[in-house]
């Protein structure tokens, strides 16, 4: 096959790539509720998803969004929902449900200024603790941040593929800035994109226990429908998915969940590195932000600086090692967030205190500009 | 043990772990599932191909006991996971059973919008006045004046018909039945099943527990004999004077309505979709 025909070139806002990358994952339904700076994401699912013998729908509100999410999937189907702040807040409830029933889904957070109706149409990074505890209980939970339009596309993939593997809700925080920059990017046509599916049993259905661990720690997944009769619960169930309460069954399955996210922790950190293998000072930064680091760093290096770039884009679990490896070779790490201080806070943790740690925090509805981050990196 | 109801019992409850079940007995939930199993079991529909959705109370815990695909969800939400559910594969029959605090308390905007969007489920609503798993607080179908732990005065607020409700938010088939009138709500479950689009039977309960020993009605023999006496069909409320109407409530079918349902529509979506691209 010609490689031309493999790849098409498209200018694309970052609501319209996580659609793109979607779709190309795999997604077949959609619910959501209307709201700034997320709704191009609905409108284009709406358009799209019936074409392809998808579904869209818009429910009455994010508590009813994830709900049908969480349904669908249960029924076999790739979902997604996508909001801001003020929806995401009303999905915790049902995000704790998807963890506690391990079903697969993708959220879309695009984050603007909060807390409540905060600042609707500016950027900002105040969720990225809530996406971590937001819902309540001891939980593990993967979260991703997209810094522009081609990540928009390549880690909504990779989300969705990490929530089939791994039976997990992932959440992908944007923000206002990559949801609508335009930028021309390559999309990979559906043939080159690598899709995971959901491991479904093989055994017979009398032999299926739905919640029975194994060494992933990841238990087949039958869909509602296809012969594999169960029962699905947001209590803490034993194997056969039935309420327990007894502290050996309770301690096991709240330890297997986990362990299958340690278990595949090098597969879920994603880092990219700018500039780093000779480092003496990094920025480590997330989202819309690490596009202003990655700017500042490229200047400081024409000045003879030697900084380098570490962007995170799994933000939960934790990418420790990344963040260490950052630490131990570099004199100077400087977080610069659209918070007072989210992820340097999880940074600061794994500091063994050796390295200076410098934040730069901003909270005024403004992005964080290159040359804010260049002059605190020549002060340095 | 007639040989009927050890067959159905045989065919339809888990046997694997789910006895002794959570309710207190004479509880009116384990009517309704008697009655819910006898329906499916007229109606013919395959183990495989029905999905029971709930909510959380002591209704919530229903469909852990049945052989199906069972889904108990969170507090009022069980109607937003049947959506995505029967959206995602409409081959398969969606119910959802729900308590009345559940369906019309936390859960009331899912269900006046499941009713308006006329998706094809069926919502079973157990009414028995009360929040019955949280001990006995006052839900919105509590009658005006009754005693519950959160009215022990007397309660002020006025009660919600949920079948009134249903009607009026558009569902295809609105029915009410009781515990009491079991063949009747046999037959009501199986119609509000067979309807395109979506359709509620609200089943007057007893909970004797939280809802009948504030009320001057402690056991479930008492209650039954209130809703013996206080349900009226619908041929009969014509011949009873309005004034002695007003503590009774009606039963039978309410609402028949014919309307296209979101499945189909949502059809006719994709194919325009596809002949557009
Ligand atoms: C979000 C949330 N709020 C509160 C509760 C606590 N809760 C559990 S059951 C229930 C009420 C149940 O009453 P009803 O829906 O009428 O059902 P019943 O128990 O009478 O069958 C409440 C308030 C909960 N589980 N979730
Ligand atoms: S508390 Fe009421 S509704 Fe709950 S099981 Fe007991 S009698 Fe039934």
């Amino acid at each position: 096959m010609a490689s031309n025909r493999k790849k098409k070139t498209v200018l694309l806002q970052g609501n319209e790539a996580i659609v793109e990358g979607a779709l190309a994952a795999g997604c077949r339904f959609f619910a959501g509720y209307p709201i700034t700076p997320a709704s191009e994401i609905n409108e284009l699912m709406s358009a799209k998803l019936p074409g392809l013998g998808g579904t869209f729908i818009q429910m009455e509100d994010e508590i009813a969004s994830l709900g049908a999410v969480i349904g669908a999937s249960l029924a076999g189907v790739k979902s997604l929902t996508a909001t801001s702040g003020p929806g995401f807040s009303l999905m915790q409830e049902n995000l704790g449900y998807a963890c506690i029933a391990e079903v697969p889904c993708v959220i879309v957070n695009v984050m603007r200024g909060g807390p409540s109706t905060g600042l609707p149409t500016s950027p900002a990074q105040g969720d990225v603790l809530q996406a971590r505890w937001g819902t309540h209980g001891d939980h593990p939970i993967v979260v991703m941040a997209v810094s522009s339009v081609s990540d928009c596309f390549s880690v909504t993939v990779n989300a969705f593929n990490i929530s089939e593997k791994y039976r997990v809700p992932v959440i992908i925080l944007s923000d206002e800035v990559v949801a609508h920059t335009r930028e021309t990017i390559t999309l990979s046509t559906p043939e080159t994109v690598e899709v995971v599916d959901r491991i479904t049993p093989n055994v017979p259905p009398e032999w299926y226990l739905p919640y029975e661990d194994n060494s992933r720690g990841v238990p087949p997944m039958a869909a509602m429908g296809d012969g594999y009769r169960h029962h699905v619960t947001g209590l803490i169930h034993d194997a056969h998915g039935y309420p327990t309460q007894r502290p050996k069954e309770v301690e096991a399955f709240t330890r297997r969940q986990f362990r299958k996210i340690t278990n595949g922790f090098y597969e879920i950190q994603q880092v990219k590195k700018f500039h780093m293998d000779d480092a003496e000072i990094a920025v480590i930064a997330y989202g819309a932000v690490s596009r202003s680091a990655h700017r500042a760093v490229v200047r400081a290096r024409e000045q003879g600086i030697k900084a380098g770039l570490l962007q995170l884009i799994t933000l939960f679990p934790f990418p420790k090692t990344a963040v260490v490896s950052a630490l131990r070779q570099c004199n100077t790490v400087m977080i610069p967030e659209m918070n007072m201080g989210q992820i340097s806070r999880e940074i600061k943790r794994v500091n063994q205190e050796k390295t200076k740690i410098i934040k730069h925090n901003r909270i005024d509805g403004q992005f964080i500009t290159p040359d804010e981050i260049y002059d605190k990196l020549l002060r340095e | 043990m007639p040989q009927e109801m050890t067959e159905l019992r045989d065919k339809y409850l888990r046997h694997d772990k789910k006895f002794p079940h959570v309710w207190c007995p004479g509880c009116g939930n384990g009517i309704v599932l008697g009655s819910l199993i006898r329906a499916v079991d007229t109606l013919g529909i395959e183990k495989d191909d029905l999905v029971l959705a709930s909510g959380i109370g002591c209704s919530g815990r229903l469909p852990t006991y049945v052989d199906f695909n069972t889904l108990h969800t969170t507090h009022g939400r069980a109607l937003t996971f049947a959506t995505g559910i029967k959206l995602a594969k409409p081959t398969l029959t969606v119910m959802a059973v729900m308590g009345d605090g559940d369906a019309t308390a936390i859960g009331g905007n899912h269900f006046i919008h499941a009713a308006r969007r006329n998706l094809d489920l069926t919502a079973i609503i157990i009414n028995n006045q009360i929040y019955g798993m949280t001990g006995g607080q006052h839900s919105p179908t509590t009658p005006y004046g009754c005693k519950a732990t959160t009215s022990s005065y007397g309660h002020i607020e006025h009660a919600f018909s949920i079948a009134d409700l249903a009607a009026t938010a558009g569902a295809a088939y609105v029915a009410r039945g009781t515990v009491y009138h079991t063949t009747m709500l046999d037959k009501l479950i199986v119609q509000a099943v067979q309807k395109p689009g979506f359709s509620v039977v609200e089943i007057m309960s007893n909970c004797h527990i939280q809802f009948g020993r504030r009320n001057e009605m402690p056991d479930p023999v008492t209650m039954m004999n209130w809703f013996k006496e206080h349900a009226v069909r619908p041929d009969q409320a014509d011949n009873i004077a309005p004034d002695s109407l007003d503590d009774k409530f009606t039963i039978g079918v309410l609402a028949d309505v014919e309307k296209p349902n979101y499945i189909e529509e949502y059809q006719h979506i994709r194919d325009r979709a596809k002949g557009d691209s």
